[in-house]
């Protein structure tokens, strides 16, 4: 498979000449599977301009596969030209969320009220196909596998592997902190709960083990996270101790914060790098408009 | 005899609301940005209703689960605490229950027996050296065993009033009087619902049984037990005025009986103490 970055971003965009050089859309990812199926993941600002690559192809097939309906991830749904042409077909795959008990419809039943948007889900001309799946359930899209697992985070949120029938192989967590252990060890509660978090990080390991490539939500550094503590993001060390755990191929740091500049971003990346003790796998920082082929 | 129409009562329960005083607190903790998870966690637990209901969600078959998640510990390690409070406070929006149902059942006492029985089953499942990861299923068990009595005063109050009449005026025990009058008890009650929210097979079946034969399970032998402890000790009252001796099983299960047990329980005043001080 191959795989592009539309958008890097966590939150908010943030275009501006301080963030030229990695980009300023928000979360999506182009997979093109080696059958030539076409994968989204999130519909962040950045799957506009991808629609813009796609305006001469007619029919369209494409699947979104969305992680969490935060609107960092969700914001260019309605903004995906191919809903406007009758003849494109468009399936978007989400969780059920656990509150409102409602499908990923939801997200673009949402967003298109004359309130937020000026077309109607009733105008949108491609036949659009909603999947609510269920976690730990492989579905089969084109060539392509994919695998839902719930990571926390302060929605419903999946990471999402994929599989391709060449043998490649990619995990995204969309946003995700690890859970930490509200109990201090001489609580009661404290070794269950933290016998429990093990057994849920061993899931997780094994939803993403060995793949090719492991994109993470890595917003923060180690300092700034002490004051971000269940705002439901990772670290550029937590995305570390993951790809070594899962033994995976590649690592991209996602999700990148707002407020980072670019010089910013490679300053902590080259930091980051210089405290690593040589890793068995590539590290990189993601950056919009990169494309990479896997298998 | 007022047969009541099960079908009916189960589509009342799922809209049943839960207790005022843990919506409110639930609610304060939801406005403090730097609430910490554990206390959110303790009020979840510390009401059925809103235990009941996260965990039918977490359970539901679009989760997935291959084990049952029993616990709203385990749950927010799944879905994380912002999932869990929201999803707690969203059920706490449905309605409350009034301070005083027309049934007569004192809710403060009601809640207060339910939580003492939650703390005392976690107990005794120590005793019998439950792995610790299992607690969480003993204090929901324990928690939850009445909640059908919850259900009949809201469902048909003035039925539910004559059964808690004659049960305390004659000294009868609640079940057989429910069983009597309408044709179906609570743990009969709890068991269609916890069936119907798909909660985990052992706590299906503990709630079933609460007041039946022994089933020489870990789990229903602390249940009953901690039920009865929490009835001698008048910690709380759900409206049964019946403390029960331990069946033969349940006596070779913790080794004493019920009055020997309590004895060597120590004091258990601070069970009391913790509910209260949470309920009020």
């Amino acid at each position: 498979m191959r795989f592009k970055f539309w958008g890097v971003r966590g939150s908010i965009p943030t275009p501006g000449p301080k963030t030229v050089k990695y980009g300023g859309n928000t979360t999506c990812i182009e997979i093109k599977t080696s059958a030539n199926d076409l994968l989204i993941l999130d519909a962040g600002t950045g799957i506009h301009a991808l629609a813009q690559t796609l305006l001469h192809k007619n029919p369209v097939v494409a699947h979104i596969l969305i992680t969490h309906t935060h609107w960092d991830h969700i914001q260019g749904l309605p903004f995906f030209l191919p809903l406007f042409g009758p003849n494109n077909q468009v399936h978007v795959y989400g969780g059920l969320d656990p509150v409102t008990q409602q499908g990923i419809e939801r997200a673009l039943n949402v967003q298109l009220q004359y309130s937020y948007f000026p077309i109607s889900e009733t105008q949108l001309k491609a036949r659009i196909h909603y999947h609510t799946l269920k976690p730990g359930q492989t579905i089969q899209i084109g060539g392509a596998n994919v695998t839902p697992t719930v990571l926390s985070h302060p929605v419903l949120n999946f990471g999402y592997r994929v599989e391709d029938s060449d043998g490649s192989s990619l995990f995204f967590t969309g946003d995700y902190e690890m859970p930490i252990n509200p109990y201090q060890p001489d609580d009661q509660d404290y070794a269950s709960n933290q016998q429990f978090i093990e057994e849920k990080h061993q899931e997780v390991l094994a939803a993403m083990h060995a793949v090719d490539a492991l994109i993470v939500d890595s917003s923060y550094t180690d300092v700034e996270y002490e004051k971000k503590i269940g705002w439901g993001h990772g670290t550029y060390g937590t995305a570390l101790a993951l790809a070594r755990q899962a033994k995976a191929k590649k690592l991209f740091f996602t999700h990148h914060e707002p407020t980072r500049s670019d010089d910013e971003l490679e300053t902590i990346f080259q930091t980051v790098l210089s405290d690593l003790d040589a890793p068995d796998f590539a590290v990189h920082l993601a950056k919009e408009g990169d494309e990479y082929g896997l298998g | 005899m007022t047969e009541i129409d099960i079908e009916q009562l189960v589509t009342f329960v799922d809209k049943m609301p839960a207790f005022r005083s843990s919506v409110q607190r639930l609610l304060q903790l939801a406005s403090d940005i730097n609430a910490d998870s554990r206390e959110i966690v303790h009020v979840i637990e510390s009401d059925p209703l809103m235990t009941v209901k996260v965990l039918k969600v977490i359970n539901s078959p679009f989760y997935g689960l291959v084990n049952k998640i029993s616990s709203v510990q385990r749950a927010v390690v799944h879905l994380g605490i912002n999932s869990i409070k929201n999803m707690a406070l969203s059920v706490a929006a449905i309605g409350m229950l009034p301070a005083q149902n027309q049934a007569g059942l004192d809710n403060r006492a009601f809640l207060l027996h339910s939580l003492t029985t939650a703390a005392l089953c976690k107990l005794l499942a120590e005793r019998l050296e439950v792995p610790a990861v299992q607690g969480g299923d003993y204090f929901v068990a324990g928690l939850l065993h009445d909640f059908g009595k919850i259900v009949f005063a809201e469902f048909v109050p003035a039925t539910y009033k004559t059964v808690l009449q004659i049960a305390s005026e004659q000294n009868l025990a609640l079940n057989l009087v429910e069983s009597d009058v309408m044709g179906i008890n609570h743990s009969q009650t709890g068991k269609l619902l916890a069936e119907h929210w798909g909660l985990a097979d052992d706590l299906i079946v503990a709630i079933d049984h609460h007041h039946n034969e022994h089933l020489n399970s870990l789990l229903s032998d602390s249940l009953f037990a901690a039920n009865q402890i929490g009835k001698q000790l008048k910690f709380g009252f759900a409206g049964n005025p019946v403390v029960r001796q331990f069946p033969p099983g349940v006596k070779r299960r913790f080794g004493v009986d019920l009055d020997e047990l309590i004895a060597e329980l120590g004091d258990l005043a601070r069970i009391k103490n913790e509910a209260l001080a949470f309920i009020d």
